[in-house]
């Protein structure tokens, strides 16, 4: 157990004792590091189980099997949306969207919309935009928001229209075996 | 603040609403929020402890001569290019990202950084073009770092 902890946790017990020894040598420094590190800890642990809860349940409520047999090819605006909304309901770090998107291509997922799907995961994922707008502010957040919609939009626009015919078979061929 | 409390409010409602309908999937939801801060815990006190350090011994000028609003185009440059190769979780960056600003950092070079953070991957290229071929890869790589450029000038001109 403690091993395992230990493991997890070194890096940052590592810098605790930088930061300790820093702080005998420089005392003014050290001091000020505590101070800067206990109020973003403070800040951060006041916001962040709200952020999570939220990732949870949207994790468990969201069934994607059933939303991806609604964005193939046809599927048309609203296969667009429900691209969108698979995105934004999801967590995790962005290259963790790709097999999910192969599972989409396999399933017959249009390829505009899994482009939208990435665009989406990649920029409007609903928990982390809560926390941008607890760090950044919410102006900042509706901006940059705003402006990735429209940058998703044009981004799948423009790798749908270079890709030729044969060349959208062969990405859905790529994903033909996949689990 | 205020902020705080209307995602405090949203959560509980959630999480009512979810009790409501179904028990166990509540408490599925729990144990994933659970495992997933879990998870991202040990990177997040690193890099809050790393923030406390780096910031109590750089000083703002520093900070704003290298991605300050009068750093133009290379501060931007320089932003686009370390979120382009990083590959830094959104619970890693955004703390980092608001220390900056408040250290000094522009909003353009702020954005420069976090747009090309969460659309371009060159590390992660491989997992890519494994999925969608070399081509369109690279094709959405590019488009998006070229995107995350154009959004940093137009948040500059707005922030």
């Amino acid at each position: 157990m403690i091993r395992k902890i230990l493991k997890r946790y070194w890096v940052f017990l590592l810098l605790v004792v930088i930061n300790v020894v820093l702080g005998i040598i420089f005392p003014e420094l050290g001091a000020k590091s505590l101070d800067i590190t206990k109020s973003n800890v403070a800040e951060m642990l006041l916001v962040l189980p709200p952020i999570f809860i939220l990732l949870g349940l949207l994790d468990v409520w969201v069934d994607r099997s059933v939303m991806m047999k609604y964005t193939g090819k046809g599927s048309g605006l609203k296969g667009v949306l429900i691209a969108f909304l698979l995105g934004s309901a999801a967590a995790g770090p962005l290259y963790a969207a790709f097999p999910v998107a192969g599972v989409m291509l396999k399933k017959g997922s249009s390829l505009f919309n899994v482009f939208i799907f990435i665009g989406a995961w990649s920029t409007t994922k609903i928990p982390m935009l809560t926390f941008e707008a607890a760090n950044l502010g919410l102006p900042f957040t509706l901006i940059r928001l705003g402006l990735s919609i429209v940058g998703i939009l044009i981004i799948a626009v423009l790798t749908e229209k270079s890709l030729s015919k044969e060349q959208k078979e062969q990405i859905y061929e790529l994903n033909m075996n996949i689990e | 603040m205020t902020f705080t409390y209307v995602l405090y409010a949203l959560a509980l409602a959630g999480l009512a609403i979810s009790f409501f309908k179904d028990r166990n999937k509540t408490k599925m939801s729990l144990k994933k929020a659970w495992k997933s801060f879990e998870n991202i815990l040990p990177q997040f006190l690193t890099i809050l402890i790393i923030i406390g350090i780096v910031f109590a011994v750089l000083s703002p000028d520093t900070i704003t001569k290298l991605i300050g609003t009068d750093s133009g185009f290379w501060g931007v440059l320089g932003a686009s290019l370390l979120g382009a190769i990083t590959l830094i979780p959104g619970f890693i960056a955004f703390p980092l990202a608001a220390a900056l600003l408040n250290n000094g950092a522009g909003y353009m070079q702020i954005t420069a950084f976090i747009a090309s953070l969460m659309m371009v991957g060159i590390v992660t290229l491989p997992l890519e073009i494994k999925t969608f071929g070399k081509k369109t890869a690279i094709i959405r790589n590019v488009s998006a770092y070229a995107f995350s450029l154009i959004a940093a000038l137009i948040v500059g001109v707005i922030l």
